[in-house]
């Protein structure tokens, strides 16, 4: 299978956006190398600011210039995206729901190598808490790209978060995504696995070999952590009864949290999150990470036998 | 005396008198960082900006970000007299359901360019209007109105280095030099000084004026427009409070409304200013 890291669909979507659209900006904080927006910086310079190392005030700019009716694209580290310039998204950017997307590579522990310092594994929680924020993840290169380029139109604050490390291609090119619509990868009547992000492929794993041993899952990959899909979520659930949630952020406050409040409010069904569990993960690589902090396909096998006992 | 300056005298006291009505009616609210910035916003609104109170959000006219937005009341009541809203409204500062929200909200002021109230972050949102200002080839200015104290925060010197990077002369930011901030005198809480040459090595033309001075002011707007290829920091020396003589200099007065005998007695003091 091809992999892919999901800043790359980053770096592409950017340039054919720019193209198309004269009020797409880009504000670098000195990692545009990183963040994949050197070949925007070479296409549109005029609509390339780079404030070095000052997220808060990337943030800052990017409120102004979405007054002035451009499209700005805040690019860092999801880390810094998060938490660094938090309440100037919060107060400067969602409270007055200006139209700023927040363009954030090395979401959960995919920057492997790195280590804690670089893995964001709040983000997610945190950015949902916020009112007007849309909160994304795309699953891998195809999806997240799509859903860049529907960032574009959906106006008010974005939130988009990529994968450092290169995660399998499992979407075809004329696969289609909403904003706010979950999208069902698979159907089955037994237990319900929901991922987030580059999580999808270790759910299509544990899938696959589940259904091996005569259990059918039924995977839905909820690119769109907030305005979530609870349609999607709750009418699986009322079949299966059983739900699984795969993340790669801490298990509270993410996918896991917005999931059981859905199961809650409906008053049916069974759920285990997994996730880091509220813990810091480390330096190592990601696949070896995944495995140790039991958030990868085998780990989603043992949780679902657990849950149909 | 010229009529041009009489008249804008005239509008600071008309401000200073509805910002303390506000405040005491509200009971609640910021008059010290209002009136030490009330001459400043009569130049500008009366005087100095390009702008269309019959349509606010005219893409070509200049803009003011209040990024110390607790002042708002001095915003408030110079919008409501160029006609943006009901001068009544004044009334409603702080109260349920009202546009005039404690710190200026732009969804709800017509007139009003940024929500602010969270200190150290207009100057940067300055930075964005003037970068997007310079890319659609308008001639507007953008304005930011920072209090001295509010030079604590990082960000400002931040944005103080982009808006020199990009060399925008049409960004200007004026700092309430009042020399007091919440805790106390700012020499004390957090030394500063000096101010003026912090901003000149940040790549700013600073001009430094007497804030209450109108002609002072008028005059530094006329400068500042000669300023080419770098933004300009104008260092206003301000009284916290000033107007009314018991609040001047008195850093309790940063965030406190008057009683009904303070009241009576700023008012009146106010009146006596204005016929002088």
């Amino acid at each position: 299978m091809k992999c892919v890291a999901t800043r790359d669909a980053f770096g592409d979507a950017i340039v054919e956006i720019g193209r198309e659209n004269k009020d797409i900006y880009v504000i670098d904080c000195d990692i545009s190398k990183s963040m994949k927006t050197t070949k925007f910086a070479e296409c549109f310079p005029d609509r390339h600011i780079n404030v070095g190392i000052a997220e808060q005030n990337a943030a800052g700019m990017a409120a102004g210039l979405a007054t002035m009716g451009k499209i700005p694209f805040i690019s860092t580290y999801a880390v810094f995206g998060s938490m660094r310039m938090c309440e100037q998204i919060r107060t400067t950017i969602c409270y007055p729901g200006l139209n700023v997307k927040i363009a954030c590579s090395h979401g959960g522990v995919t920057p492997g190598n790195d280590g804690v310092t670089h893995q964001a594994i709040e983000d997610m929680g945190i950015m949902r808490t916020l009112p007007n924020m849309a909160v994304i993840m795309g699953a891998d290169y195809v999806s997240t790209k799509k859903l860049i380029k529907k960032a574009v139109n959906y106006y008010g604050p974005v939130y988009l978060r990529f994968t450092r490390d290169p995660v399998p291609i499992v979407y075809n090119e004329d696969d289609d995504f909403e904003i706010g619509k979950g999208k069902l990868v698979r159907e089955g009547r037994d237990i319900t696995i929901i991922t987030i992000g580059d999580m999808l492929h270790q759910g299509i794993e544990a899938a696959e070999k589940l259904s091996m041993e005569g259990i059918e899952a039924e995977l839905i990959d909820i690119h769109t952590l907030k305005p979530l899909d609870s349609g999607i979520i709750a009418s699986s659930i009322l079949k299966t009864g059983r739900a699984i949630t795969v993340e790669d952020h801490n298990y509270f406050n993410g996918l896991g949290s917005a999931v059981a409040e859905v199961i809650a409010e409906m008053g049916h069904g069974k759920l285990k999150r997994i996730g880091l569990k509220d813990t810091f993960a480390e330096s190592g690589d990601y696949k070896k990470l995944l495995k140790k902090y039991e958030m990868d396909s085998e780990y989603i096998i043992k949780t679902a036998k657990e849950l149909l006992k | 005396m010229s009529d041009r300056i009489s008249y804008l005298k005239i509008k600071a006291n008309e401000i200073r008198r509805k910002v303390v009505t506000m405040i005491y009616n509200s009971q609640s609210g910021h008059p010290g960082g209002s009136l030490s910035l009330a001459d400043i916003i009569a130049v500008l609104y009366f005087d100095e900006l390009r702008i269309d109170p019959q349509n606010p959000k005219w893409h070509a006219r200049d803009r003011v970000i209040l990024s110390k937005g607790h002042a708002c009341p001095v915003l408030y009541a110079a919008l409501a007299m160029r006609g943006y809203f009901d001068v009544e409204i004044l009334d409603t500062l702080r109260k349920f359901e009202s546009i005039l929200q404690g710190h200026p909200d732009m969804n709800k002021v017509p007139g009003l360019d940024i929500t602010t109230g969270s200190l150290g972050q207009g100057l940067s949102v300055g930075v964005g209007m003037a970068l997007g200002a310079k890319a659609d080839e308008l001639d507007s200015r953008i304005f930011v109105l920072l209090g001295d104290g509010e030079n604590n925060e990082g960000q400002v010197w931040e944005a103080a280095m982009s808006a020199a990077k990009y060399k925008l002369d049409n960004l200007t930011a004026i700092v309430d030099n009042n020399g007091l901030q919440n805790d106390g005198f700012c020499s004390e809480i957090m030394p500063m000084e000096p101010l003026d040459k912090k901003w000149e090595a940040f790549g700013w033309e600073v001009i430094k004026i007497d804030g209450h001075s109108i002609p002072e002011i008028l005059d530094a707007f006329a400068l500042m427009k000669t300023i080419k290829g770098k933004p300009v920091c104008i260092l206003a020396k301000t009284v916290k409070g000033k107007g009314v003589s018991f609040m001047e200099n008195v850093c309790s007065w940063h965030g406190t409304a008057p009683d009904t005998e303070q009241y009576r007695a700023a008012i009146e003091e106010l009146e006596r200013e204005c016929c002088v």
